[in-house]
């Protein structure tokens, strides 16, 4: 089995008639730096730290923020990698039921600040859903998020303590975080809807 | 009461004579007064337009089960003989696995006199062999005869004890009436429920070997030939109790058999489903038997079609299928079923006629299944093209068993005649070809 | 696909067992946590209809639906008027009139579960029918199977005992066929089916042979009822012609495995040493039976469909 779950490809994501690269990899590098800079800003004691990633693309940018966090405050920070899908809210509503992914907490959360990582925040619901599942593992200290895109549209009282970049949209839009095409690095795309239809 | 009814321009089918082509008939007072290519002139007759139409003596049916007396929740002689004359049967030999059993002339005069006040159509009722069908003691042959009994089964079971089967066979020699046989050795059978081969095996379920059979046929047919009795064997359903028959009867064995529309169209794969209105006893069998039992109606190996008519109630349907009895309808959907066989070019519609009235007839020795000059207005009219829906609620029998329940049918009949008298009618479908 | 529930492997496609394995190895990973219980089935409800009784199928199915918050509701023959013989339309009726998620139906005939899902809108899953079919504990073979050779193409599988009688052997036959494994039954003539080859297998009569080369080897559960004359004249000689010990495995493969869908008649199918210990993956299969269910409760649980009036 693969270590990461992927994120989608170039070539997987429907390419709509007006496509745009909202975040190029240099742009989500940055960003990252400059989150990981704030974490430790905000947070007095950085061996306390557990990111965890919400699959897929939480995941690998959660790495990414432990490798920066290793090079700025010299801690290595535990990641963990937590599948919300089983606390999903919306689950008995939909035909088929969504596939799983792999769930793998190294450590226990108990008194620990944990930071949850998601790719694209947008209606809150993902996040209220790991929330609810880290719950099940422990009690954290804390519990903050970091977002790399917010694209707005919250329809639960839920705060992204940490923002990559707000992107403003409309309902039937999808932004994606993806590999670049031809390789290395990844890209955040915006597609635009025909439609309006909930994220 | 009948008048006077002539049929006209239908196509007469008449294995007795041989008759097979447009026809008009004249009947009075019930009896069949003449069969002529061109009837005219008659006068002060009803008349009835058969253009398109067969017209057939009716149907005989050697083997069903009219339930009563003890099982009228099933089906009883009135609701019987109703769906019976739907089916084109004019005349129905009913088994005697009834509660009491038919093993006294008693209870057979119960029959004959419910037949005679609520039934359509003619009824004659085969007497048990052995007393309660127990296989250990014979029954009383000759009084049965007297009381109306045209022959002896103790189907529903068999005679296990072969020396018993000798005895039954070689008595049955003093009323000449035949012995008719469910050949089954059940230390084969035990519980077996579906053909024993792929469909047991994919379905879990315990199977029914063909031997089973097989065996027993053998054994019946040897004792034929000893005793000189005339061995009947009811609902074949294996190649090897064909190849067995046609050997015996080249032999000059008195023997004579019978199909039953399931097992000469349906195989084994119909019980797929669980469904237990797929499950009969013998049980439906593979491709290669049900092309044997075809095969040997169309060589005149097999005698008769008989329906095995065995009604059950839904609920004792309903059930698992080891649990449910074994048993479906028949009267009504027979023609349509076996019509099949004359469309796929198996047997001709005179071959048909012959399996369905004449062959049986004379298995019974009745002067019956015959159109002719003199003979019992007996007589069906058939659509032999219309489709038409089953649906097993909206019949004449009282229960629902069916395994053609909400298929489409092709071939209908339109209306059954016994002495003379309409007992039947459907509705002509589109004009006939 | 799995429209109206779980009720045969033989209905499966390659993809359906595949996503079932998939998602149990993920559910294998609740059970390893602290709170062994996800929000998932919430305000759901499950019934077990046992009419067979089982306490270890049922208990397990228990655990499953309860680990994915469901309410679960045990229904079994003895407790309720099914002992005045309902019929089974009957029976379907009055459950689905309570509206459950999903109804896990163990039955002594083959065939009911099938019977009792056609006339219900909610997803059936079998828990064991006769002879026929019991689908879950074939897919948790098969996850065992996968997590201890990675694999199970190319894979040869030797299922021993009572195949006529087996629903065990007959949903592992399927499965491992679907799977792409080569699967040999072996036992006494007696206990072998007619046209057993129409599943997909090679028949063997001498254990040896069908043991050679084997990386699986499943011994299936004896009935004794079965055995002192009817179909095997004692358990002395089923033993020492069929039973697996460590001098009979030797025929098969070096790394070979050994399962059992349990209990075990110890010395019967399997030597008292082997049911205890590596190669041995009983308690293995055990496990993973809870993380299966609970696949297949999340899968199914909830879908509604068609019920009677559906083609």
């Amino acid at each position: 089995m693969a270590s990461d779950p992927p994120i989608p490809s170039a070539h997987a994501s429907a390419e709509g008639p007006s496509a745009g690269i909202v975040l190029d990899d240099l742009a989500i590098q940055r960003a990252l730096t400059r989150i990981a800079h704030e974490i430790v800003e905000r947070n007095d004691e950085p061996a306390r730290l557990y990111l965890v990633g919400i699959p897929n693309g939480g995941v690998p940018l959660a790495r990414l923020i432990a490798q920066n966090l290793r090079e700025i405050a010299g801690v290595d920070v535990t990641v963990g990698v937590l599948d919300t899908t089983l606390y999903r809210d919306d689950l008995l509503a939909r035909g088929v039921r969504p596939r799983l992914r792999k769930t793998e907490m190294p450590s226990a959360v108990d008194d620990r600040s944990v930071i949850l990582v998601d790719d694209v925040a947008s209606t809150g619901r993902t996040i209220r859903a790991a929330m609810d599942a880290l719950m099940d593992f422990g009690r954290p200290r804390t519990v903050q998020v970091v977002a790399l895109v917010d694209r707005g549209h919250r329809e639960l009282p839920i705060r992204i303590d940490y923002v990559g970049k707000n992107i403003p949209t409309r309902r039937g839009d999808h932004v994606e975080l993806r590999a670049r095409p031809g390789g290395e690095g990844m890209e955040v795309v915006l597609m635009q809807g025909a439609s309006g239809g909930s994220s | 009461m009948a008048g006077r009814v002539w049929i006209r321009g239908g196509h007469v089918l008449d294995p007795a004579s041989g008759r097979d082509g447009r026809a008009d008939v004249l009947i009075e007072e019930g009896r069949v007064i003449a069969v002529e290519a061109l009837l005219e002139g008659v006068a002060d007759a009803e008349s009835i337009d058969a253009r398109g139409l067969w017209v057939a003596p009716g149907f005989v049916d050697l083997h069903a089960h009219l339930r009563e007396p003890g099982q009228e929740y099933k089906e009883d002689i009135a609701s019987g003989g109703r769906a019976a004359a739907a089916g084109g049967f004019t005349s129905v030999a009913c088994m005697a696995n009834t509660n009491p059993v038919n093993d006294d002339p008693s209870v057979t005069d119960y029959i004959m006199d419910r037949a005679r006040k609520d039934s359509p159509v003619r009824v004659f009722p085969v007497a048990a062999a052995t007393r309660g069908l127990a296989g250990e003691v014979m029954t009383e042959m000759s009084a049965l005869v007297a009381a109306g009994a045209v022959a002896f089964s103790d189907d529903g079971k068999t005679i296990m004890d072969s020396g018993m089967q000798r005895r039954v066979l070689e008595y049955s020699r003093m009323v000449e009436k035949p012995v008719m046989v469910h050949a089954e050795d059940r230390t084969l059978v035990r519980d077996g429920v579906v053909n024993e081969g792929a469909v047991s095996t994919r379905l879990g379920l315990p199977g029914n070997p063909a031997v089973a059979e097989v065996v027993h046929v053998a054994r019946d047919l040897l004792l034929a030939e000893l005793t000189g009795a005339h061995l009947h064997v009811a609902h074949v359903s294996t190649a090897g109790a064909v190849a067995l028959l046609r050997e015996a009867r080249a032999r000059g064995i008195h023997v004579t058999a019978e199909a039953s529309p399931h097992h000469l169209t349906l195989t084994d794969e119909a019980a797929l489903g669980y469904d237990p209105n797929t499950k009969m006893a013998p049980p439906l069998r593979g491709k290669d038997d049900v092309a044997a039992c075809v095969a040997g109606l169309a060589d005149g190996t097999l005698d008769a079609i008989a329906t095995d008519h065995a009604p059950h109630a839904v609920h004792e349907k309903e059930v698992e299928f080891t649990a449910a009895p074994p048993g479906v309808l028949g009267f009504e959907t027979a023609f349509a079923v076996v019509m099949a066989l004359v469309r796929e070019g198996k047997l001709t519609p005179l071959q048909l006629i012959a399996c369905l009235a004449w062959n049986p007839a004379r298995v019974l020795g009745l002067p019956y299944g015959k159109l002719e000059p003199g003979a019992a207005a007996d007589l069906v009219l058939l659509d032999p093209v219309q489709r038409w829906s089953y649906d097993p609620a909206q019949g004449y029998s009282k229960s629902r068993n069916s395994p053609w329940a909400g298929q489409t049918l092709e071939g209908r009949v339109l209306a059954t005649f016994v002495a003379g008298r309409l007992v039947h009618q459907a509705a002509r479908g589109a004009a006939a070809a | 696909m799995m429209g109206r529930g779980l009720l045969a492997i033989e209905d499966l496609e390659r993809e359906d067992i595949e996503l079932i394995l998939d998602t149990a190895f993920h559910m294998k990973e609740v059970g390893q946590r602290e709170v062994k219980k996800v929000p998932t089935l919430r305000g759901r409800t499950i019934i077990n209809l046992f009419f067979e009784s089982s306490t270890r199928t049922r208990t397990s199915f228990e655990i499953a639906g309860k680990r994915l918050s469901a309410d679960v509701v045990n229904f079994s023959p003895s407790s309720s008027s099914l002992t005045k013989k309902e019929s089974i339309l009957d029976t379907a009726k009055t459950l689905d009139a309570m509206d459950p998620d999903a109804v896990v139906i163990r039955h002594q005939v083959a065939g009911v579960p099938k019977q009792i899902a056609d006339q219900l809108t909610a997803p059936v899953i079998n828990a064991g029918d006769g002879a026929h079919e019991h689908p879950t504990q074939a897919l948790l073979d098969l996850m065992t199977v996968v997590e201890e050779k990675g694999r199970i193409d190319g894979l040869t599988v030797t299922i021993i005992g009572d195949i006529a009688h087996s629903r065990v052997a007959r949903s592992n036959i399927y499965a491992f066929t679907k799977m792409g494994a080569e699967v040999r039954v072996a036992g006494p003539p007696t206990m072998l089916p007619a046209a057993v080859e129409c599943l997909g297998v090679k028949a063997f009569r001498s254990l040896r042979e069908a043991l050679d080369g084997a990386d699986v080897v499943m011994a299936l559960r004896i009935q004794l009822e079965r055995l002192g004359g009817a179909l095997f004249p004692s358990v002395r000689e089923y033993s020492a012609t069929f039973g697996i010990d460590r001098a009979k495995l030797r025929f098969a493969k070096d790394d070979a495995i050994v399962m059992h869908p349990g209990p075990v008649n110890r010395g019967v199918e399997l030597s008292n040493d082997l049911a205890n210990r590596r190669p041995s993956v009983i308690l293995d299969q055990v496990r993973n039976g809870v993380a299966l269910r609970m696949a297949v409760l999340y899968l199914l649980a909830g879908q509604k469909h068609g019920g009677p009036s559906e083609a």
